[in-house]
């Protein structure tokens, strides 16, 4: 059948699924993409890793969307909008990778069939299934720390990025060779804030000086590999969070200082709690709103 | 069908972007590939120019369109992601174009190391003419403009706001 418009091909091209705004077969972010898994890689480890840095990007997107409308410049809005898309495209590409080697949870059990895998990853998984970091998950007190937590956040993911484009999962090392690019522009983006606010006036100094000490012990257990990253990184797919730290601790520190901002104390490494599907009760709450609507109405058109 | 079908590579080569419809998707280096199997089922590929870009399906669905009326019954859009697009890639006729359209056209890309990106805290260095008046007098209002692949610039000389196709 030839399609007439664009939306009767958006809608029509994979029937009942076609209202799902994103992720119908139609609009598969890996449509097309070659998703087999060398040998030697254990797909479930894959789907694993995939969801954590996924989550990151899903749940941080979501933190992100929450300052539009909020923030203190109209451009600072747009600017916000379009890293959290950036973050959600990752996320998007990051979960299908996830579904296409059968990593779902329990997620399955709850969606309907015709919601593609990386919709039914987002709003079907419960928050226990989650493996996203404290430091993603944080509710911003003001908007130094939204910058704040986004300078330490994008660095940290920089860096692992920068490094998993050797990944021996080609599609993981596509996807972080893309994600480099506008990572860069996330960090020296969120840092040139950190810089105004802390090197700014007495309010805002006090401010970005109150950020850095609520975000900094969220670095505690991003720096300790779980039982799947230490296989996956040993296998040449994954990355060691340990071998990121002192990357990551000479940017931050770069930046506080040029912001004129006391450096804290490096926090002791604690064990993975995020990674492992321990979180506190601001996921949940996140969710219920990511959630809720697919939820409630499974069937709802938009 | 069609009674002859044209090349398929120029069919799918005049589709336009649904965000920048002056350009057509090979100008914008979108467009990676387009083949026929021995079986005569055609092969496109596309690439997104970001990660969370929204406009693919819109593209997917507009190149099948296309293709199909051109008579082309068996179409297979599909996206490669590697290697990642870059701003490079946008023709010297998709920067005419641009420009022609009020939008200044990116410069070089950044060359991006295997090794760490070095961290940028001075303003962002990129510069860009007026594409309105030609003058080089122009400062960056915002890096995130309204898509994500455009950032927002004022021109000092005739004031007037812009927007400037981002390197990446």
């Amino acid at each position: 059948m030839h399609e007439e418009t664009v939306y009767d091909a958006l809608t029509n091209a994979h029937g009942e699924a076609g209202h799902w705004a994103f992720g119908t077969g139609f609009d598969d972010p890996l449509a097309g993409v070659d998703t087999t898994v060398p040998d030697g890689i254990d797909p479930a480890d894959l789907g694993a890793y995939c969801l954590m840095l996924g989550d990151d990007a899903l749940v941080l997107a979501q933190r992100l969307t929450q300052w539009i409308t909020r923030a203190p410049e109209l451009e600072e809005e747009v600017a916000i909008g379009n890293i959290a898309l950036d973050l959600l495209g990752q996320a998007r590409l990051l979960l299908a990778r996830a579904g296409s080697v059968g990593v779902l949870g329990r997620s399955r059990e709850q969606a309907t069939a015709t919601i593609p895998d990386e919709d039914a990853l987002a709003y079907f998984r419960d928050v226990d299934e989650f493996r996203s970091t404290a430091l993603v998950a944080a509710p911003d007190a003001d908007f130094a720390q939204a910058v704040v937590r986004l300078v330490a956040a994008s660095t940290v993911r920089l860096a692992v990025f920068t490094r998993l484009r050797s990944s021996r999962d080609p599609v993981l090392a596509a996807i972080a060779a893309k994600g480099v690019h506008e990572l860069a522009y996330h960090r020296d983006h969120a840092a040139r804030w950190v810089l105004r606010l802390g090197d700014g006036t007495e309010e805002s100094h006090r401010r970005a000086r109150s950020a850095v000490e609520a975000v900094w012990p969220l670095l505690a257990d991003l720096f300790t590999a779980t039982d799947v990253e230490e296989r996956l990184a040993a296998a040449g797919v994954a990355v060691d969070p340990a071998a990121v730290r002192d990357e990551v601790r000479d940017v931050l520190t770069q930046v506080l200082e040029r912001a004129t901002l006391p450096v804290p104390a490096w926090p002791a490494g604690a064990p993975p709690r995020g990674r492992l599907g321990e979180h506190g009760p601001e996921l949940a709450e996140l969710l219920g709103i990511l959630q809720g609507l697919a939820r409630q109405h499974p069937a709802a058109t938009w | 069908m069609s009674a002859v079908p044209t090349d398929p590579r120029t069919v799918a080569e005049q589709v336009t972007d649904p965000e920048l419809p002056t350009l057509t998707l090979a100008d914008l280096g979108v467009l990676r590939d387009v083949r026929t199997g021995d079986d005569g089922a055609v092969v496109v590929e596309i690439t997104p120019t970001y990660s969370g870009c929204p406009a693919m399906g819109v593209m997917r669905a507009d190149l099948l369109r296309a293709l199909h009326e051109a008579g082309f019954d068996d179409v297979d859009v599909r996206t490669v992601l590697s290697p990642a697009w870059t701003s490079d890639w946008i023709s010297a006729e998709g920067r005419r174009k641009l420009a022609a359209a009020g939008i200044a056209p990116p410069g070089s890309a950044p060359v991006r190391p295997d090794g760490p990106v070095p961290l940028q805290l001075g303003p962002p260095r990129r510069t860009a003419a007026c594409p309105l008046c030609g003058s080089a007098d122009t400062e960056e209002l915002s890096e995130f403009g309204s898509t994500a692949c455009k950032a927002l610039r004022r021109c000092r000389s005739c004031r007037e706001p812009f927007e400037h196709v981002k390197e990446i």
